[in-house]
């Protein structure tokens, strides 16, 4: 047994004043190392959350290859654009959602509450997570749409500026959201159902899987309650050609819309997210 | 005065309730620095939630708490920085080696130990580079001390730390704490194992019912050694016992009687257990 069990020996403790406690962003930048590695040794984040969204571009890429929606568009390309906005949905809202309620089930979040960390660090710990997938998410699906459905990148300084804005607000606004449905499932175990299911359905509808223009208008009403439709309206405008605007329903790219709708959505978010965050699971009394 | 200032841990009158239960109805705690104090009792007594309270995870309805000579609900960040909390992993938790998860809570205190050294303490260097996920039961808990006490705390907290352990893990766990302690760790420890309580705290409480029934060392816990002894011997007709409280001339007479070896003689007094069971049945007969 002591051949196992080291005896430790009394420790002295170093007077004098206490050396400062480590800030928000010297442990933040500490966490989103470790939760890049969570993210990436895990099978059903790297499977489920990271390639589904190429696997499914290759897939349809491959299906619809060659058939022309309009105006010489291919529908693969059409794809494309909706996939990238699933796919950062997917990264971010998909993710946390489900890992922020797996961490909370099984105490991570309560044994962090526990230490002196700011609480701060974590947020930072999951932004810098969220922003390295969804970027390395991104690249990888406009280069898998490249390979297979002559997806073109923006030439124009106007389109990627479009593309950057977008990009962010869809991030930043699916990163809250993810944040504050992880409050919703009651277990580990039935994160992936309680988030999975709506999430799917709005993918539908929003024309990440399904072009727009093939949605019915009821449903698309519904979708254009929430932020991926637009999400993925801004992507269209971003990578299809500008006569492809007539394909939109609302025959325009509306990007005013898509800003605001977006930024109040974040707002939203963040007022979900600082009065609903729990650091214990309910079942923790 | 100067056990008041010394004390790690104060509570007075502690009450709580979750809406018509009343879990802790009035707790009286005084824990002295460098102490061993187990927290006994069955399920549902009130030993978790008056952790909890301490620990600054749950607020109070009333009574006064000093912890390290903070009130938790309003202490800080510097605060945490001088407690540890054991809280138990599961083998479903991230994909981190041992080392990984100990570095990443070391790096969130002002003064941590060294992770290594730590990994050691805990008789886990072996498994350093082991995933969570290849530890077994027995591990996991060494793994949950290693997080409690990376931070250097002067003040930690146990709950519950061997439910489920096999006997030689036991043994290994006390091993491990009793070295704590004699590094100057003030351990605050809830158990419902009475041989636990017995071999590694240096004082009990036994709370049942969230009051405290009775406090002392486990040896003098509830007046036992004034108690009663039991004298048994194999008589001529049979086993045979007397309650006394005067052994020692029982033995005498019998030994008189006998004319030397006294056959099947034993003396015993009542067990840590006995005196528990009792405290217990008190609360029980009064709920009814």
């Amino acid at each position: 047994m002591s051949t196992e069990m080291a005896q430790p020996a009394a420790r002295t403790r170093v007077g004098g004043t206490a050396p400062p406690l480590p800030g928000a962003w010297r442990s933040g930048v500490g966490r989103v190392g470790v939760e890049l590695k969570v993210f990436f040794r895990d099978k059903q984040s790297v499977v489920f959350v990271f390639s589904l969204p190429a696997v499914l571009l290759v897939m349809l890429g491959s299906i619809f290859r060659g058939q022309a929606a309009a105006h010489g568009l291919s529908v693969g390309t059409l794809f494309a654009a909706g996939l990238i906005g699933g796919g950062i949905a997917a990264t971010s809202f998909q993710y946390l959602g489900i890992g922020i309620a797996t961490e909370r089930d099984q105490g991570m979040l309560k044994r962090l509450y526990g230490t002196p960390m700011n609480r701060w660090a974590y947020f930072i710990g999951k932004t810098g997570l969220v922003l390295v997938c969804t970027v390395a998410e991104t690249v990888l699906l406009i280069g898998v749409g490249m390979l297979i459905d002559n997806l073109r990148l923006p030439t124009s300084a106007e389109r990627w500026w479009t593309f950057a804005w977008v990009f962010v607000l869809g991030t930043v606004c699916f990163s809250l959201l993810g944040i504050a449905i992880s409050s919703v499932p009651r277990s580990a175990r039935s994160a992936p159902a309680v988030i999975m299911l709506p999430f799917t359905v709005l993918q539908f509808i929003s024309g990440v899987y399904v072009p727009a223009t093939l949605v019915p208008a009821w449903l698309r009403d519904i979708a254009s309650f929430f932020p991926l439709k637009w999400i993925c309206q801004g992507l269209r405008s971003v990578f299809l050609p500008q006569q492809a605007v007539v394909l939109e329903p609302a025959g325009s790219w509306e990007h005013g819309r898509i800003a605001l709708v977006l930024l109040a959505w974040i707002a939203a978010g963040l007022v979900l997210c600082l009065t609903t965050f729990r650091w214990r699971s309910s079942k923790d009394g | 005065m100067t056990d008041r200032t010394l004390a790690a841990v104060r509570v007075d009158g502690l009450r709580k309730r979750y809406g018509e239960v009343t879990a802790v109805g009035g707790v009286d705690l005084e824990i002295q620095r460098g102490e061993v104090f187990a927290l006994l009792g069955p399920n549902g007594a009130g030993k978790t939630t008056t952790v909890e309270i301490l620990e600054g995870y749950r607020r109070r309805d009333g009574g006064t708490v000093q912890v390290l000579g903070e009130d938790p609900e309003r202490a800080g960040r510097a605060w945490r920085a001088r407690i540890g909390i054991v809280l138990q992993l599961t083998a479903e938790g991230p994909e981190l080696s041992v080392r990984e998860m100990v570095r990443q809570f070391a790096d969130l205190y002002p003064r941590p130990r060294d992770p290594d050294e730590v990994i050691g303490l805990v008789g886990l260097s072996a498994k350093s580079n082991s995933r969570l996920q290849k530890l077994s039961g027995g591990q996991l808990r060494r793994l949950d001390v290693a997080l409690g006490i990376v931070g250097d705390p002067e003040l930690l907290f146990l709950d519950e730390p061997t439910t489920g352990f096999d006997p030689e893990a036991r043994r290994q766990f006390w091993t491990l704490i009793a070295g704590l302690s004699s590094g100057g760790v003030t351990i605050l420890l809830t158990t419902h194992y009475l041989d636990e309580a017995e071999t590694l705290a240096d004082r009990v409480a036994v709370i049942s019912g969230g009051r405290i029934r009775a406090t002392g060392t486990p040896a003098g816990l509830g007046g036992r050694a004034a108690r009663a002894a039991t004298v048994g011997w194999l008589g001529d007709d049979g086993p045979r016992r007397v309650h006394t409280d005067e052994p020692t001339r029982v033995v005498a007479e019998l030994g008189a009687r006998f004319g030397g070896e006294v056959p099947g003689l034993t003396v015993t007094r009542p067990t840590l257990e006995d005196i528990y069971l009792e405290l217990i049945g008190d609360e029980q007969g009064e709920a009814q």
